[in-house]
């Protein structure tokens, strides 16, 4: 089974891959708006697809856990720092989009918007929160924070994905089904991280102390 | 008149549209006659072909109403719309309104009217002296156009029924057909809309079956749609089959779908944000920046009067 257990080489290759493919969509927006091509009103077509994409990959950052459990294809991991970067870069995209093409620096505005418009607030929160992620997505932030200082501030990746479906869904006028599609997807992939948080829990709990001998305390890994 | 084209090219040499298209209706009407001829079908009459989209409506009257401003360019006018009963995204429309028949067609104005009446819509669009009026559109969802429309004021159709004096608002129903149109409930089919009698009554308030000196295209709201250039575009109800006069205010499709941020009277106001994003401003279709918007949408010396007193704020 090669994609069971892929050599470097391969991890490398699948990399590039898994690299030009995110790009593609940053690239045919670039494309469409030097040519022309992205209908009646580019910048809102640009505003939307950035965000739509960066919805997209952090659902796709999020389902590598789920799906590696579930295929034991282990190296999935080894794409999720860049999947959740290109989540970040999409985000940037999308918040420069507003901030410049859209806005163009009234910042009187924007001022307006992030204090006054709720949804708004919640996508620029979502935004904001999403910079110390990047920030630390290598392997330098990993050694010094420790190892469970990082992953405690990368959980927080869950309430930003629920920040922004929240904004997407009250930025709909009245059609809500994609908003619900993608809200459905992040359910799925939470609840999911739950039901094996709780299976494990219980396993714990079945599992007897070590051994007949053994005078310590039990410690639960994972809490009631 | 209207065609703008670049100087360079001598006019001899540009076919006009209307020859342009002539020529393909009739290799297309040919064969639909050939079809009718074979099978029987003896109803095909001129009309028929009258309810083709960018057919020319004639000569039109010039309105003092009309705006100078540049022209929003009839490919953004015709592939960027909201008629949710085809589709919510901006483009659906444009890939799906060419399943809707709009002929026969005909438009009821019913209700306190001392002559109700069905219109044949072929009848309907000879009631009054086709004008083109290039008026402004400023969608709620802070874009604009400039589009020139064809049409009459929607009082030369009221005067025709002879509205009782009980009669103090004017309802008006979108055609429907699940066949071919969106079945989820995203608004409450159909779509319905409102005006109090003096906007209906008021000479901007137009009655449309045209832009750019053509037929209706579909997506747009063929045959017959309004046009009440000081309110946000959703107020300009499409592909019109009933006029009601009322007695009191009537629902409205989006008040009806989110009454907190869609009033009935939806004047376009600067002043007056929606609850979601602000209305100072708005993108003009063909620019990069924004402009400020105006009060009733620039048509305040004209409208103005019909609000006085009340408050606005209150009355979004």
């Amino acid at each position: 089974m090669p994609f069971r257990n892929p050599s470097a080489s391969q991890i490398q290759a699948i990399k590039a891959a898994v690299f030009l493919l995110c790009c593609l969509p940053a690239a045919r927006l670039a494309f469409g708006w030097f040519d022309g091509t992205l209908g009646a009103n580019p910048i809102e077509a640009i505003t939307h697809s950035t965000g739509e994409w960066t919805l997209r990959m952090l659902l796709i950052t999020l389902a590598v856990t789920p799906l590696r459990r579930m295929t034991g294809l282990h190296w999935l991991l080894r794409l999720r720092r860049m999947l959740g970067l290109f989540a970040f870069a999409y985000a940037s995209l999308h918040f420069s989009t507003y901030v410049w093409l859209d806005l163009y620096f009234d910042w009187n505005a924007i001022a307006l918007d992030i204090l006054e418009r709720p949804f708004i607030t919640v996508g620029f929160a979502a935004f904001v929160l999403l910079i110390p992620l990047a920030a630390t997505s290598n392997g330098y932030a990993i050694r010094r924070m420790g190892g469970r200082q990082w992953q405690a501030l990368h959980r927080s990746v869950y309430g930003i994905a629920i920040l922004a479906i929240v904004h997407y869904w009250w930025l709909v006028k009245a059609d809500l089904l994609k908003p619900i599609i993608y809200a459905s997807i992040l359910a799925a992939l939470l609840a999911a991280r739950a039901w094996w948080r709780e299976l494990e829990r219980r396993r714990q709990l079945a599992t007897p102390p070590a051994s007949p001998g053994f005078k310590g305390k039990v410690i639960r890994i994972v809490p009631k | 008149m209207l065609i703008k084209r670049p100087s360079d090219i001598p006019p001899s040499e540009i076919t006009p549209r209307e020859l342009f298209d002539n020529r393909r209706r009739f290799i297309r009407d040919a064969g639909l006659l050939t079809v009718a001829g074979l099978t029987g079908l003896g109803g095909l009459n001129a009309n028929a072909f009258a309810a083709t989209s960018g057919q020319s409506l004639g000569p039109l009257l010039a309105s003092p109403f009309s705006t100078d401003e540049e022209q929003t360019d009839l490919k953004s006018v015709t592939s960027y719309n909201n008629f949710y009963e085809f589709g919510t995204d901006k483009t659906d429309p444009l890939a799906n309104a060419h399943k809707m028949q709009v002929r026969p067609w005909t438009v009821s104005v019913e209700g306190l009217a001392g002559k109700p009446r069905t219109f044949d819509i072929d009848d309907l669009i000879k009631l009054a002296p086709l004008e083109e009026r290039i008026y402004r559109l400023r969608c709620v969802e802070a874009w604009s156009m400039v589009v020139p429309w064809v049409g009459f004021p929607l009082a030369a159709l009221l005067k025709e029924v002879d509205p009782l004096g009980s009669a103090k608002y004017v309802e008006f129903v979108t055609h429907y057909d699940p066949e071919i149109m969106l079945r989820r409930p995203v608004i409450d089919w159909p779509y319905t809309e409102g005006l109090r009698m003096d906007e209906a009554m008021h000479p901007l308030t137009l009655l449309s079956f045209g832009l750019y000196g053509e037929v209706l295209p579909n997506q747009n709201g063929a045959p017959v749609r309004l046009v009440v250039p000081w309110k946000y575009g959703f107020k300009s109800i499409k592909s019109l089959v009933t006029i009601r006069l009322v007695e009191n205010e009537p629902a409205t499709a989006w008040n009806k779908a989110a009454p907190q941020e869609y009033g009935f009277y939806s004047n376009v106001n600067p002043e007056v944000s929606h609850p979601r994003w602000s209305q100072a401003t708005e993108r003009r279709i063909g620019e990069l920046r924004r402009r400020p918007t105006l009060m009733f949408n620039g048509y305040a010396d004209q409208v103005a009067s019909l609000y006085q007193g009340m408050d606005l704020k209150k009355h979004y």
